[in-house]
């Protein structure tokens, strides 16, 4: 009844193409910024920003990132781990380095050097495909790791092979350090995500991303129609992982504040992400944030309702939280195998006939 | 998502109501490659506050409440459960974990909580002038590896002069945290330090062990945690390594550490900040007030384990604490902020040990508002495998703190500088 595009009439091409043609779409979407923008910062408490909001806005930011390369231009990469990593050690000397220099700016600096580095390792991305070229990505990640943890240069000599962040502000608020506000860390990361969100589905739309997809789709159909692969495979490497720095950059700033290579950028983290892109949906931004939720939003949700809400023991509810996600994770991929924007995407449709569906 | 509003909105009203307790989070790893360790310490840990709770009431007649939030050894799993319970007016917090100590350091000193962290963790925040909420006694990495170093020096007639000392550590910054200090007594006592860096979680140690076997050192000292320890006394076994040359630090050596390698394993060495005795006085209070009435923490055979000992340590410090802290402020129901001052006021003395029921489980020592890092002291001890024990070689051992001292104070001056944080004490 609402959903619908019937009624809604478009009198320019900008207006027919916008990202949400459907006016309730648009109107929900314009909802969600405002809750985000001016509800949440004002409420938001130290557990929700730290435990919850922070870690699902900055995963959010590189799965986005993981799904262009991955999800748009079919490269399947096992190195988001070691690209954060790249993000937050640059963010690291940066920050220590020219402490009168803003943080945003550090920030995205962090995601131009990790953009540096990621088009070093895609190079391999031009001979090969496929399951070789997750390995060749997975060679990125133990590298990267291994070096931050190898050469102290990067972690400024420290005793310990620890970084942390010192204090630094944005308009005099403290967005990094042990004194930032729940709300600063919030903004910072949600701003960052907005943003960049933006920019990936604007590039994705585009002859850019179009490029990419003819790219993933067949390959050699592609540079037949005069797609240049090494232009389409670079560029997505390069604009994924500067969107993977930057998260790896935040995680480090904002919301952990100290971190220890192995811990924080293990191989782990990479399957992490490839996760959420899958769960999510390839090759979808909608999908990326869902994945994101999911992956991070569940176990803290199942930790509250098993040890919280139902007074269980610590040790048999983390169990059982393994259980619980990777169970429903099974379900998610042999109900819709494209992911929960697939399922949104569903969704929409039936909603688009209710309430008289054929 | 409603639903976790909900929880969590529970959980906090729940923390406005419940003020009326002494409130001990206990950031424990049941699950995960370290759980072995985090076992037996996170059941000693409670079950000593349980003791307290059942015997007496309490601390000063106030009831204590254990919050337990799991870790995994995990730092953002570990930034959770701080956020999760610092609400609920959390005391004090250790985390047994150095990598979550680094997240805490910062955090818990602008919200005005102490963090103990019992020979782990940030070595120069034994200097209290620049770190005022963190708390390090009785001993920690530096003094281990100090102690290791003159305990070697004793076995060798007071000189190390020509000696091959190769440190096998976990490749984070627990395992790193030895090597400045073994570096300084290496130039000072002339001995030759080979570092060997383990990988997360340590299960890996072919290449390491390969090495120690080509270069043959004559000590091995080990900074080890969780599975690689089993790992490198199966791996030591293999190569035939002479058993009574191997030390482990306090973290490298519990039962369930050496038990996997059986026979292999005897004359295996580490320190121990704490002693272990199997007939402590309290003890048999725990069994009878705790265990035998249904509550122990955990599956309750872990009881006079070498990690259980040191967890319940912790808490007796702990307990000792919330004691001065009730003492100095004359209150019963103590704030965090209260904790805090009477972590630096501790004062233990074999009297007080003795009246816990613990007589001599760890050195005398007392804290102070320059230093919060304890005596510096450890134990060596041997594992005797036909009798399942480990065996103490020697009374508690001094450290070097000539070249410690200067160390701590180089590090926390540092991070001081880096953090603008002015130096307290003064007046």
């Amino acid at each position: 009844m609402l959903y619908r595009e019937a009624g809604d009439f478009k009198t320019s091409y900008s207006d027919d193409s916008q990202t949400f043609p459907i006016a309730f779409d648009r109107y929900r979407y314009y909802a969600v910024i405002a809750v985000a923008v001016l509800i949440i910062p004002f409420v938001v408490n130290d557990y929700w920003a730290n435990a919850v909001l922070v870690p699902f806005l900055i995963w959010g930011i590189a799965a986005i990132g993981l799904n262009i390369l991955t999800g748009y231009c079919g490269q399947v990469s096992l190195g988001t781990g070691g690209f954060m990593a790249v993000g937050a050690y640059a963010c690291y000397k940066l920050m220590t380095g020219f402490p009168e220099v803003s943080i945003l700016i550090h920030i995205v600096l962090a995601g131009g050097i990790t953009a540096m580095v990621g088009v070093l390792f895609g190079l391999p991305s031009l001979r090969i495909k496929g399951f070789y070229l997750a390995v060749a990505t997975l060679a990125a990640q133990f590298f990267l790791v291994w070096l931050f943890n190898k050469v102290s240069w990067f972690y400024n000599y420290s005793a310990s092979g620890q970084i942390s962040a010192p204090e630094r502000t944005v308009f005099g608020i403290a967005v990094t350090g042990p004194n930032t506000e729940a709300w600063a860390k919030y903004m910072v990361c949600l701003v960052f995500l907005v943003a960049l969100a933006w920019i990936a589905r604007n590039l994705t739309r585009g002859s850019l991303g179009r490029s990419w997809m003819a790219i993933r789709d067949m390959d050699i159909a592609a540079e037949i129609i005069g797609v240049n692969p090494l232009r389409a495979k670079l560029t997505a490497f390069a604009v994924s992982s500067f969107f993977v720095g930057i998260a790896g950059a935040l995680f480090f700033a904002v919301y952990l504040g100290a971190v220890e290579v192995t811990e924080a950028f293990g191989i782990q983290k990479s399957f992490l992400a490839l996760f959420m892109i899958i769960i999510g949906g390839l090759g979808s931004i909608f999908g990326s944030l869902a994945g994101a939720a999911f992956m991070v939003l569940l176990p803290v949700l199942l930790k509250n309702v098993l040890v919280g809400g139902m007074g269980w023991d610590t040790s048999l509810a983390t169990h059982f939280e393994f259980l619980i996600v990777g169970g429903l994770i099974v379900f998610f991929l042999i109900v819709e195998p494209h992911g929960l924007a697939r399922l949104w995407e569903l969704a929409k449709e039936k909603l688009r006939l209710w309430p008289f569906p054929h | 998502m409603k639903t976790l509003l909900a929880t969590t909105l529970a959980g906090i009203c729940a923390a406005g109501v419940a003020a009326a307790d002494l409130v001990i989070p206990d950031l424990s790893y049941r699950t995960g490659p370290y759980a072995a360790g985090g076992i037996p310490f996170s059941d000693g840990y409670q079950d000593y506050f349980a003791l307290l709770n059942a015997r007496d009431g309490g601390i000063g007649g106030v009831p204590i409440r254990l919050i337990e939030c799991e870790t995994g050894y995990n730092t953002e799993k570990g930034v959770e459960c701080y956020e999760a319970t610092k609400g609920e007016g959390a005391l004090v917090y250790q985390p047994l974990s150095t990598g979550i100590t680094y997240q805490l350091i910062p955090k818990v000193t602008a919200d005005g909580i102490p963090l103990h962290t019992m020979g782990y963790g940030r070595t120069s925040a034994a200097n209290g002038k620049v770190f005022s909420n963190v708390f390090n006694y009785p001993a920690n990495y530096w003094d281990a590896a100090s102690v290791a170093v003159n305990y070697l020096m004793d076995k060798n007639g007071g000189s190390l002069e020509g000696k091959k000392v190769a440190l096998l550590y976990h490749n984070s910054a627990y395992g790193k945290e030895p090597i400045r200090t073994l570096e300084e007594l290496s130039e000072k006592h002339g001995y030759e330090l080979t570092t060997l860096a383990v990988d997360h979680p340590g299960q890996e140690q072919k290449s390491q062990w390969l090495q120690i076997r080509r270069e043959r050192p004559d000590y091995v000292v080990m900074w080890g945690w969780g599975v690689m320890n089993q790992v490198a006394l199966q791996e030591a076994a293999n190569i035939r390594f002479p058993m009574e040359n191997f030390i482990g630090n306090w973290w490298a050596g519990a039962e369930h550490d050496v038990t996997p390698a059986g026979d292999a394993a005897n004359g295996y060495k580490a320190l121990n900040m704490n002693r272990v005795v199997s007939d402590l006085p309290v003890f048999a209070e725990i069994q009878e007030h705790v265990h035998d009435a249904g509550n122990a923490a955990g599956d309750g055979s872990n009881l006079g384990s070498v990690l259980y000992t040191r967890g319940m340590y912790a808490a007796f410090l702990a307990a000792e604490a919330i004691k001065t802290a009730q003492g100095i402020h004359g209150v019963a129901e103590i704030t965090p902020a209260m904790m805090r001052d009477g972590m630096e006021a501790l004062s233990i003395t074999a009297d007080v040990m003795n009246a816990a029921g613990v007589p001599q489980i760890g050195p005398e020592f007392s804290v102070s508002c320059e230093a919060h890092g304890g005596a510096g002291q450890a134990l060596v001890q041997q594992w005797n495998a036909s009798a399942g024990a480990w065996e103490p070689l020697t009374d508690f051992l001094d450290s070097d703190q000539a070249v410690i001292q200067p160390l701590v104070m180089a590090d926390s001056e540092a991070f001081a500088a880096e953090n603008n944080i002015a130096a307290r004490c003064d007046d």
